[in-house]
Order: structure tokens, then sequence, then C-alpha cells
């Protein structure tokens, strides 16, 4: 891999990311999965590094699994969308950041659709009042949240307690970046660093110490892919493909997984499980699996935050490796002590 | 004497300038490189037969004797002057022209463009152009001794609205039967692999290098699109694409991959020609000719006429011929014949 080839095509696809004051919705299923991400993002946004991150609990679904499953209509979703976007206008905010990359892509979708459609943004209008009487103004500016910590990387790593490095052996700790297929992949401009080789979480790693690993799958969809999982019969379809990433990613020997998306971090860590009751088979060193972490975790870990209270508990597949190479303390005691 | 100046010493600019010199024109060719003969100084040998590129270019160089020639020049401004133009270099010479002739011929699609395709990122993806040089010098340690298999990717920057460009770029096809022929001729027990949308083997000879490629030489032709490329540990590339005549995916692991890529128009010729209103009559980015059927090699403006790829994609053979052409036009041009 030429390392400058890669630069290059990153310095073709970065975006101009404001740096401050945001209009912040959560994600339906990482509140559940990944309860303390979304609480980390905000806590080191607003209480680290001081910036103005809002949010509402009138803010709901933009339907995107519904629609991905096909089961909703796009004016539904775009309606929906349109709804978040009155509230963002209702309380003073023209930047607009979603906490999960279907979201992310679906916005894109919705803003771009209205841009080369603008009669079906005025029908989007007219449903958005007869339902709920509300109007609604574009914002200015679409991120995913990972976008943020991307352009925060460098403030907290100057903030940070611990690098991504081995302290055993002093070398970089070999990370496999997951992006979510709809940051990037739909709408490339939208994304850092494009669809082919997202620099989003790399840039990520790389401040923080570790280095990237290039598989050859690493484009592939982690196996979630709605249709795949969420149709009972599909399921397999699911399994099989998060088995390819690992049987790709496996000659390697990453040290942990870094995601940006809801889906992946889940699918990669719970099918891990599954592949090693199938096929007796685990990836990471021991017989253990590979840690699967969010981006904000692995912020939160950087920043010395506790495991704990950033819900590592709640994986699958446990991160005492990593905390143990990186030399961050926990008490195994009090991992489920809640 | 009446002064004719030629930009682009390729083939076409080669030829128009030793055709108008016998005809007894005072010619002035100028050339942006160090050498003569464009793309073809850069080729090693020339489809359907296999000739040297070299003599070729030496016959062709051996014609121009008494034409004025300047290399490593640049046309820096270009005006209309009552019936002549004005053409000053930027060596400093200021020709008075009563026809200009462009030549410029064509660019190389920029194979870095197509992202998946990893030019640029993987050390073992090359580009047709790359490969003819290691015909022509066997230097570039991107093609190393005894490869097992070997892929051509077709329609490179051609056919490609994403790529910005629709036309088809003509030779590639016929480069790549030809370049997978030569290298089994290098490396007989090498697996070859050619990836197409469809064959366009027009020309005469051409189907029986093909049929040739296929019973002598058991080059494997799939139709259909590589969809992405990346790189295993063991630096070897993994190509997935699709077999649209058997309807499955397949993926294989090459040794080296040879991308075909098309021509666009010559950036610096454009230059040019921006400064004569002339350039962006064409959607497809060549010049627009005065009419596509019997002035072609005309240009909208009075004096000012094309001849080789600057107005399409165009085969070796072709150029040469319009070169001819073009001498004939501007020499009844001049002499006021209609």
């Amino acid at each position: 891999m030429i390392y400058q080839g890669k630069q290059k095509i990153w310095s073709d696809y970065q975006k101009e990311i404001p740096d401050d004051h945001y209009f912040y919705v959560r994600s339906c299923i990482r509140q559940n999965l990944f309860p303390a991400s979304e609480k980390t993002f905000l806590d080191i946004t607003r209480n680290k590094l001081g910036k103005d991150f809002f949010e509402t609990e009138h803010h709901t679904t933009c339907g995107g699994i519904a629609y991905h499953c096909d089961t909703i209509p796009q004016e539904t979703s775009m309606t929906i969308i349109a709804r978040q976007f009155a509230l963002m206008q209702k309380y003073g905010y023209e930047n607009y950041v979603c906490s999960c990359i279907t979201s992310f892509g679906l916005y894109t979708e919705t803003l771009e659709t209205w841009r080369e459609f603008p009669e079906l943004e005025a029908r989007i209008k007219e449903n958005l009042w007869k339902t709920c009487k509300l109007e609604f103004a574009k914002p200015k500016y679409l991120a995913h949240a990972s976008d943020i910590i991307y352009k925060y990387r460098n403030l907290i790593a100057a903030q940070a307690k611990y690098k991504l490095i081995n302290r055993h052996t002093g070398k970089p700790l070999r990370v496999v970046e997951h992006i979510g297929c709809h940051y990037g992949k739909m709408f490339p401009s939208k994304s850092v660093g494009g669809a082919e080789y997202p620099y989003v979480l790399a840039g990520m790693i790389e401040a923080w110490g570790g280095e990237v690993i290039d598989y050859p799958e690493r484009r592939h969809c982690c196996g979630y892919g709605f249709r795949q999982y969420h149709i009972r019969s599909n399921r397999g379809y699911s399994l099989a493909n998060t088995y390819k990433k690992f049987e790709s990613m496996e000659p390697y020997k990453p040290d942990m997984i870094i995601t940006n998306c809801p889906g992946c971090p889940y699918f990669l860590d719970r099918w891990q499980y599954v592949i090693s009751e199938m096929e007796g088979k685990t990836y990471g060193e021991n017989g253990h699996g590979i840690p699967v972490f969010t981006y904000e975790e692995v912020a939160g870990l950087v920043m010395g935050y506790n495991p704990w209270d950033l819900g590592l508990q709640m994986h699958q597949i446990g991160p005492e490796p990593v905390l143990d190479k990186i030399g961050i303390p926990y008490d195994p005691q009090a991992k489920y002590l809640l | 004497m009446k002064n004719i100046v030629v930009i682009g010493g390729g083939p076409a600019g080669l030829e128009a300038s030793a055709q108008l010199h016998r005809l007894g024109y005072n010619v002035i060719l100028v050339e942006k490189s160090p050498q003569l003969g464009g793309h073809l100084a850069k080729w090693d040998r020339l489809f359907p037969s296999g000739i040297p590129a070299k003599d070729v270019l030496e016959k062709m160089v051996s014609q121009i004797n008494g034409v004025k020639y300047f290399l490593e020049a640049n046309v820096q401004s270009i005006n209309l002057l009552h019936k002549s133009y004005n053409v000053i270099l930027n060596n400093g010479i200021t020709v008075l022209a009563d026809a200009v002739l462009f030549t410029t011929g064509f660019d190389l699609f920029p194979a870095q463009k197509k992202e998946e395709y990893g030019y640029g990122i993987y050390e073992k993806v090359i580009t047709n152009a790359d490969l003819e040089n290691w015909f022509k010098t066997k230097k570039d340690n991107r093609v190393t001794e005894n490869p097992k298999r070997i892929g051509f990717v077709h329609c490179v920057g051609s056919r490609d609205e994403k790529a910005g460009n629709r036309y088809c770029s003509k030779v590639c096809c016929a480069t790549a039967v030809k370049q997978a022929c030569e290298i089994k001729q290098e490396f007989p027990d090498v697996e070859v692999f050619c990836f197409y949308m469809d064959l366009r083997m027009f020309g005469r000879g051409y189907e029986d290098m093909y049929l040739s490629a296929q019973k002598d030489y058991g080059v494997r032709f799939i139709r259909g699109r590589v969809s992405e490329v990346a790189e295993n540990i063991n630096k070897e590339l993994i190509v997935k694409a699709e077999d649209t005549l058997s309807g499955k995916p397949i993926k294989v692991t090459l040794d080296l991959l040879v991308l075909m890529s098309g021509m666009q128009n010559c950036s610096e010729g454009t230059k040019v020609a921006h400064q004569l209103g002339i350039a962006n009559a064409g959607n497809d980015g060549f010049f627009e000719t005065k009419d596509a059927i019997y002035s072609q090699q005309h240009s909208t403006r009075e004096g000012i006429f094309f001849a080789g790829a600057c107005t399409g994609p165009k085969t070796l053979p072709d150029s040469l011929s319009e070169a001819r052409a073009a001498a004939i036009e501007i020499h009844n041009y001049v002499k006021g014949i209609r």
C-alpha cells in the first residue's frame, strides 16, 4: 500500500466542518446497544471541549430502518426528517449532527433529492404542515457525529491520558477501522476521505497513536445490511458477511476494531460469539475475540474515562485485552456494578 | 513563403508537417515535451501486427527534414491579426501564421480517478502506458518475474458517466488484447484475464488478433466490470468483478492489474484553444469540428484546423489519414480554393 496515494485521495475529500453550535440527534438503536457512547459524545464535546451541542427529547427516529427495509415510502421518511429540521430551527440552530450513520445517509439523500427535485421538497413542506402544523428550514451544515470527533481529534489527543500503543512492546496498536456503508458510499463528497479509502476513523486512530490496517474486505458490509438481518431467513447471509470480514482481517492480527455505525459494532461484536460457537474459531489472541469499539468509546478510553462508565461491559467481546495493552486501569469486580 | 504553425509534435503533427512542407509551406512545429512523437515515442509495439513503434516514429521523423520545430515550447498567446494569426511561443519566437493546425492529441485518463481500482494506492496496479513502458525498457519493479495471474481492465475512464467520459476511447480494446498476448509471450505460464464490457474490435485484423488471444494464448475474457481492488498481506491483488455471462460474482487473486486508461482531450491544447474560443464546443471535451461528416479538419474559425485525437479518440492510422487530409485542406484554404 502506498500511503502517499491515500493521502492524495484524502486531500480530495476534505470537508469544512463547523467548529461549534450543533443540534444533536440520537440514534434509535445505539441507545440500547451502546448506551454510553452518545452520553460520552456529549460529555466530551460539552464538558471537556466546551462546545455547544444541544439536544431535545422531542426528536424521533429518522425512519431509516423502516425506509431501508422497504416498509415505509420515501415521502414518509422525508416528512419525519422535515420535522427534525423544524425542531432544529425552533431551537435556533443551523448545524445538524446525527449520531447514526444511516440517519446521516438518509438526511444526505433527502437533501440531495430536494436539491434535484424542489417540487418534492415543496410537497414535504405541505405534508409537515398538514400533519404537525410545523415549518422547517434545511440545515446549513449536516455532519455525522464521527465527523465531529474527527474534527476534534487533535484536541482530544491533547487532553489524552493514554495512547493507542501497546505498553509492552512500545508499538502502535493495530486497528481495523470499519465505516458504516451509509456514511460515504452513496455520497462520497459528503464524507471525510471519500468512499473507497475513508479517513474519518483512520484520522482518529493516527491522531491517538494507533496503526490502521488495510485488509482486503475492508470495504465489505459488517453483515447487518438491514434486510440481511431483519428478514429472519436472511440471517445466515448476515453472519456469512461478518465471517468473510474476520477471515480477511485475521492474518493482520488486529488488536481492536473501531466503527462509526450503530449496526456495525453490534454485529462485528456479537457474531464473533456465534462464529466461535459454530466454528470453534476466535480471531483475537489466546482464544479471545477481537474487541470492537465505537469511536466515542475509544475517544473516552484515551481521555481516561472509566471503561465501565463507557459501557464496555455491554460488549460481547470483553475489552480487557486492549485495556491491558494500553495500560488503562479497571476494576474487574466493578464491571457489572452499575 | 506562407507560414503554417502546427501545434503538437505527435504522429498527426509530424505527418501533417511533412506533407505541408512538401507542398511548399514554411512549417513551424511546436512541441511541449523534450522529444517528438507524443505517446508513440513511449509505446513499444503497435496493434494489430506488432510493428515496433520506434520504426514507425523514425520513419515519420525522417520525413520532416526542413521543418522548423521547437521542443519544450508552448504557445503563450495566439490572436487574429487581419487574416493571419500572431502566435507567440514561450521561447520568445513570434510567428505570423497564415493557418494554424491543432494536432495536440490526447491525455491518458488519470487512472487514479477510478479510486476503486487502487492506482497509486496498490503497488501492483499499473496502466496500459506503464506496461508499454515495461515492454520497451524492462524497467519497472511492479512487474515481477514469473507472475501467476495478470488482469486487464478495459474501459478505464471510457464509457463511464461517473468518470465524466461517456464516449468509447476506441483503441483500448485492441491495446488490451495486444498487451495480453505480449504478456503471454513474456510469461507463457501466466494466466491472463481481460475484464471487458464489449470488445470493440472494429479494425482490419483486430478480430483475428482477438481470436488468436483466445486460441493461441489462452487469454480468458470475462464480460463484466471490476467492482473493487484490494491488497492482501502478501501484496497480491484481490480483484472482485461480475461475470455477466455466467451471472456470478467472481474474485481472483492477481500479481498485476493493468488498467486500460482511455483518452481525453489534451489539457495543454485545450488551454491554447480557449484563447481562440474553440475549446468548449464539445460535450465530451474534444474540439468541435465545423461539421461531423464533411469538414472534419476545419474548426469553427477561419484558418484554424484540426487533425488527430484532439477531435476524439482515434487509432494511429486514422490520425495519420486526418493529418494528410488537414494538409490538403490547409493548402486549399491558403490558395483560396473552395
